[in-house]
């Protein structure tokens, strides 16, 4: 039951209390107001002149009064307009199949890293991560060039072959499945491999010894134990992937779009701002469970490596 | 085992093919003469004017400047409340409000871009109204919002090498006679260090990278390398962006390697070390 | 291991009615002790029984929930672990991974602010002293385990405190080098004079460093006194069972004299003859203790011992080189553990389910009533 010294110390107060103040005001004033702010835009009125809407609470001198607009109807053209809520739909079935696809992609992967040699690993690792230091924004590029009509994809084939016209490839949903797969792999790889390494391999040694095959003793043992790898690297990916803007942009389609690119064009295209910021918050809503769910993971795994 | 060896290699060949062959085909591309770029040009291929036409471009040179700028001090920035939050969470024991830190420093890992992006532009909208500043958007609200959003990978990072210390560490210093003040810059800064540094290149390249809150705080003038090529590739394929890229890879690519090469030797040194002293009479 | 003579006029350390608290459970249940100068002091027990909670207030990392503590007379309440007259050695060692061996042992003397010059012969002395002299500029990983203690042991011991700590010793070293380190701890706290405080679950450490031992239980001082105290004369079935291994019987009181108390054990068959009294109500229910050691097994029956002596028959044989354990069966069908040295050639020795004669001295046995 040990705490740490820092909290028993009491004659530390003053200093403890400016080490806790500094990053936690910054975050305070740049992280959580602003999305009060938001909040608070979401019900006003727009307005055309700077600043694009109409301040909630106003003191009005002629008639001497408080008037306080609040305008609830932007939260009804979410619900009304079925663009919006097609578009939610949308952005979530892309993020829960890309998901999906970076898992059944990822997990192997993860896998066969965890059961390297140890000094290969890190060889490993290194490969992993080192496309993810390069420009998230570039790698996507990438794929532009091999996804179009005339790229390298559809020239290869041709060449070969395989296919009489030019497959179309891009500005399609599994562009757009591919650009997400692609970007947040090592984000799937890593949770799942920091769990898959501390497997304690006798575990299954045990499990063959008493008669189960190595399928079995994958499914009945390995899967269960990286459960929380699986959360936590899914989370990762999901839920920045609902909200996706680059991507869609650079390789999705034209004709149905993702609520990153739909909320954009609200904001800086109609200027809409109360609109705009009562979408931000019906995607802040629909992502707060998982949001939550994946602090929760964090905080164990902290403990968890805590002696 | 000979067969999961070979499972495992295939998996591995097949993922890091997967993952290396898009970067290898716009760095091959970049050579190509052709404005179509994945059409090669076989007569005039290879070659290497789009890369001096990068040189050229001031606008791009003068984007990537700017770029520079903002993730150097961002990552400063990020690196120092990062490491305070992160210290403050492992080692500060309950206090009021510390979920609510907690909870501040974790969304930003998986919140989407684009509500951060809003959420900052609305408040320094909101600020300007009210107090006049922050006086349009430029450099400097980009770099405040940058430091917001990776200030919490630095908190990840230190939290992790916190929790991995061996708390008798600052005890026995404690215990030795040093205030806390001191057990922190003598015994926790220097052992947490590593971890400061990677948290400082983890922000630095967050920043670097960063499109969609970038393009939602800046100002006119203010353009970050990101955004240029956003803005170009939005049209399509473009050859210089290809030049550009084989650059940053290969800039990325020295440097992962020469760390990985150095971290490897002083692992080695130290193994080496630990051996010795274990065959030592006791 | 020779009784060292402590002063026990000089009350070093004085433990007053502390408590611990943490939420619902009780670490440390109203523990009072005193420590005398120059002498050093084992907490024993297993794990879970509030020693090193107890250790840690002593430093100042915990705060007592009640009582008070005073080292050389003053109350330690409300001053930090780096103002008190105290060091610790962490079970770990902790030592600074980034510091070289000069610079660990160094940083206390730092702190203090004690001259540069003085510093290096102070450091330099304790070095040589701890026979470390030769890795003054090795880092903790390019020493072996006993190197790294000695380095925790001198960074601890140069600030000359009044009272040294030291949480589990000798746990992380293996058996001979423990033995030798044993040896070693003494002569140094005899050379320099300091208080020793000794948490340890180990009862050969404790028996074989300390001048005095405190048993304890469930946050609570069970029993304190000297190695042979403890071990001779146990106040309680747990402190007698917990030291060394130990025969225990159920029984009745059934005479109950100043010189002698004769006491019916239905397990033996026989009653067990005392030679000296004790303090019970009559007719009480008490244990009767008898070690394996103090038990003379042989083919014929002694002389003259008609009480404290019964027959079984020899179920297992532990040959441990120097001596054997042996498991008798008595005819209730209770196991006696019996051990003797190995003195007779191997073809003589008693072996399996051979019958046997057990005896001992009428002033062997410990009467326990709690």
């Amino acid at each position: 039951m040990r705490r740490s010294f820092l909290s028993t110390v009491k004659s530390w107060s003053q200093p403890r209390n400016l080490v806790i103040g500094v990053p936690y005001l910054w975050l305070l004033a740049f992280f959580a107001i602003p999305f009060v702010i938001v909040l608070k835009i979401s019900f006003s009125w727009m307005q055309p002149i700077q600043p694009g809407y109409a301040p909630l609470i106003e003191w009005v001198e002629e008639t001497r009064r408080l008037v306080v607009s609040f305008n609830f109807d932007n939260y009804q053209v979410l619900i009304r307009e079925s663009l919006y809520v097609d578009t939610f739909l949308y952005s979530a079935k892309v993020a829960a199949v890309s998901t999906f696809w970076c898992l059944l992609i990822g997990y192997p992967m993860a896998y066969a890293i965890a059961r390297s040699k140890p000094s290969t690993r890190n060889l490993l690792l290194m490969l992993i991560i080192l496309p993810f230091w390069t420009s998230f924004l570039l790698r996507v590029y990438a794929w532009v060039g091999l996804l179009k009509t005339n790229g390298v994809i559809n020239n290869t084939l041709l060449a070969m072959g395989l296919i009489d016209e030019p497959l179309t490839l891009l500005y399609t949903d599994f562009a757009v499945y591919v650009g997400i797969v692609y970007s947040y792999l090592p984000f799937m790889i890593l949770p799942l491999y920091s769990n898959l390494e501390k497997h304690d391999l006798t575990l299954l040694e045990a499990a063959a010894d008493l008669g189960a095959g190595p399928f079995k003793a994958f499914f009945k043992v390995t899967l269960p134990l990286s459960m929380p790898g699986i959360v936590a690297g899914c989370l990762l990916v999901f839920i920045p992937a609902v909200g996706e803007f680059v991507i869609p942009s650079l390789l999705g389609r034209t004709d149905q779009l993702m609520i990153g690119t739909v909320l954009s064009a609200q904001f800086f295209g109609a200027r809409n701002w109360p609109v705009a910021s009562a979408v931000a918050i019906g995607l802040l809503l629909v992502l707060l469970l998982p949001i939550l769910l994946f602090q929760r993971y964090q905080q164990r795994e902290l403990e968890a490596s805590r002696r | 085992m000979n067969d999961r060896g070979l499972f495992r290699k295939s998996i591995l060949g097949l993922g890091l093919a997967f993952l290396y062959i898009p970067i290898l085909s716009m760095m091959f591309f970049s050579l190509n003469n052709s404005r179509l770029v994945t059409v090669w040009d076989a007569e005039n291929s290879p070659t290497l004017r789009w890369y001096v036409r990068l040189f050229e471009n001031e606008q791009l040179l003068g984007a990537a400047w700017i770029s520079i700028k903002i993730a150097a001090l961002s990552a400063s920035g990020a690196a120092i409340l990062g490491t305070l939050a992160g210290l403050v969470l492992t080692r500060f024991g309950p206090f009021r409000g510390r979920a609510l830190l907690s909870a501040m420093t974790t969304a930003p890992l998986v919140m989407p871009e684009v509500i951060m992006g809003i959420a900052m532009l609305l408040l320094f909208v909101a600020l300007e109204q009210m107090i006049g500043w922050p006086e349009g958007r430029g450099l400097l609200t980009i770099t405040i919002a940058h430091v917001t959003f990776t200030m919490a990978y630095v908190t990840v990072v230190v939290q992790s090498r916190l929790a991995g210390f061996d708390d008798a560490l600052e005890e026995a210093a404690l215990d030795l006679g040093a205030k806390p003040v001191t057990v922190f810059f003598k015994i926790t800064l220097p052992l947490i260090m590593p971890a400061i540094v990677s948290g400082w290149m983890l922000a630095f390249t967050l920043s670097w990278d960063d499109v969609v809150i970038s393009q939602f705080v800046s100002g006119p003038g203010s353009s970050t390398l990101p955004m240029e090529i956003f803005s170009r590739v939005r049209r399509g394929v473009s050859p210089d962006i290809n030049a550009l890229a084989t650059i940053m890879v290969l800039i990325v690519a020295t440097g992962v390697v020469a760390s990985t090469i150095w971290m490897k030797r002083q692992e080695r040194k130290r193994a080496l070390e630990e051996q010795m002293a274990r065959s030592d009479t006791p | 291991m020779a009784e060292r003579v402590v002063d026990r006029h000089n009350e070093y350390l004085r433990i007053e009615g502390v408590s611990k608290r943490f939420g619902d459970f009780v670490a440390v249940d109203n523990v009072s002790l005193s420590i005398y100068k120059g002498e050093i002091f084992c907490l024993l027990g297993g794990s879970g029984c509030g020693k090193t909670t107890l250790l840690r207030m002593l430093a100042g990392f915990e705060t007592p929930t009640s009582g008070r503590i005073l080292i050389d007379g003053q109350d330690m309440a409300g001053i930090p672990p780096y103002e008190r007259p105290v060091n610790m050695m962490f079970q770990s060692y902790a030592l600074f991974p980034h510091m070289t061996v000069t610079q660990n042992v160094a940083f206390g003397l730092e702190q203090e602010g004690v001259d540069k010059h003085e510093i290096r012969r102070r450091v330099d002395d304790m070095l040589s002293i701890v026979k470390l002299g030769d890795f003054a500029k090795r880092k903790p990983h390019q020493l072996s385990g006993g190197q790294r203690q000695r380095v925790a042991l001198a960074r601890a011991l140069v600030k000359k405190p009044k009272l040294l700590l030291l949480d589990e010793p000798l746990g992380a070293l293996d058996k001979k080098l423990r033995e030798h380190t044993q040896f070693e701890l003494i002569n140094l706290q005899e050379q320099l004079g300091v208080t020793f405080v000794v948490v340890t679950h180990d009862q050969e450490e404790a028996m074989t460093l300390a001048s005095r031992i405190g048993v304890m239980n469930k946050g609570q001082i069970v029993q304190v006194g000297t190695p042979t105290d403890i071990y001779e004369f146990p106040n309680s079935r747990f402190v007698a069972d917990f030291i060394g291994s130990v025969n225990m019987f159920e029984g009745k009181l059934i005479e109950d004299e100043p010189a002698y108390v004769r006491i019916g054990c239905p397990e033996l068959e026989t009653s067990v003859f005392v030679s000296h009294g004790i303090s019970a109500p009559p007719d009480a229910q008490v244990t009767v203790a008898i070690r394996p050691e103090k038990i003379e097994m042989s083919r014929t029956a002694p002389a003259s011992r008609d009480e404290n002596h019964v027959t079984g028959v020899v179920k297992e044989i532990a040959y441990m080189g120097d001596l054997s354990i042996y498991l008798v069966r008595l005819p209730s069908g209770r196991l006696v553990r019996v051990t003797m040295p190995n003195v007779e050639r191997h073809d003589e020795r008693i072996v399996w389910d051979e019958t046997v004669h057990l005896s001992w001295h009428p002033s062997s046995p410990v009467v326990l009533i709690q």
